[in-house]
């Protein structure tokens, strides 16, 4: 199985998802350069952490426009796999390919603290190394995490069950006080609706090994290795 | 030449943090009275003089709903007007 890493201009956590990927699980990974245009060698694509194009208008805005972008929605319609951590699920959200909206931060802060998160649904090839309602301790570090819908959206997430991860307390109880930006139903990450593209704001690839403090996040990238 | 200027801010209904905050620290300076704040984005587009006032207006509505503004999220309002160089 061959994952690709997306590099943007301002993306800096391309080297820590590559370094999870072929050094802990020793999987084949390639790095793409944003203006790459073709993607069929791949069988899981990685749009990674970072500030792609200095954030400058919105988060996102300007890497959605990136020529591998096109390439990538075609490729998420086939039914590839597309994972996109922090600013990665900003662009996934501009680019259309997942509904709604990151905005500021509640308290107008950049957090950068390990957080609680509850997998809300177990079944799908990012999640199923996981049991129902796992609790996960993984890093979150972003200043637009806020996640927006209207209610018509938050509803036909929750009815189609497409939250990925809500942020909780130690106990999965998902509370207001266990929210750290404002986000909507406490997401931390959603699918799209048939659940090949997953965007979320926690840092899976920073929670990889045990030396780091939390190997929880390493069961996403071996859940998208047990389908290949 | 035509000139777009072009004002970016939230829809109504969606808690503008920055907004706010502003306001939080306009009570703390003693300004209480501030019933609401609007915060937003300002961009001035120079077209040439070769358009049309309907292209000029079609490519400046196209620009915002396309990059300019996120229509989730965010409502858009311009105007346009013919600059003498």
């Amino acid at each position: 199985m061959k994952f690709g890493i997306v590099v943007f201009p301002g993306s800096n956590c391309d080297h820590d998802t590559y370094h999870v990927i072929r050094k802990v699980l020793g999987a084949d990974v390639f790095y793409i350069w944003h203006k790459e245009t073709s993607l069929r060698l791949f069988d899981a694509i990685i749009l990674p952490g970072g500030f792609s194009y200095g954030d400058y208008l919105r988060v996102g805005a300007v890497a959605r426009f990136s020529p591998v972008m096109k390439e990538i929605v075609q490729y998420a319609k086939e039914g590839g796999p597309v994972l996109g951590i922090c600013n990665g699920f900003q662009i996934l959200l501009e680019s259309g390919l997942l509904p709604g909206a990151l905005i500021p931060n509640e308290k107008m802060r950049f957090l950068c603290q390990d957080v609680h998160l509850k997998v809300t649904n177990h079944a799908t090839r990012y999640s199923k190394q996981y049991t129902e309602g796992q609790i996960l301790r993984m890093p979150i570090a972003h200043y637009s995490g806020n996640y927006f819908a209207d209610d018509d959206t938050l509803k036909r997430l929750q009815d189609q069950e497409r939250i990925a991860l809500q942020y909780c307390d130690a106990e999965g109880n998902v509370t207001a006080a266990a929210n750290p930006n404002g986000s909507k139903l406490n997401i931390a990450g959603i699918y799209n609706e048939y659940k090949n593209v997953l965007g979320m704001m926690p840092h899976p690839e920073r929670a990889a090994e045990a030396v780091l403090g939390s190997e929880d996040g390493l069961g996403m990238f071996k859940s998208l290795l047990e389908r290949n | 030449m035509w000139k777009a200027k072009i004002i970016v801010t939230y829809k109504p209904g969606i808690l503008d943090p920055e907004a706010k905050t502003i306001q939080h620290a306009l009570g703390s300076l003693g300004y209480g009275n501030i019933q609401d704040i609007t915060a937003g984005r300002f961009f001035e587009l120079s077209l040439d003089a070769g358009l049309s006032q309907a292209a000029a207006e079609a490519q400046t509505r196209e620009i915002c709903e396309k990059i300019l503004s996120n229509p989730v999220i965010q409502k858009y309002s311009y105007e346009l007007s013919e600059t003498v160089l």
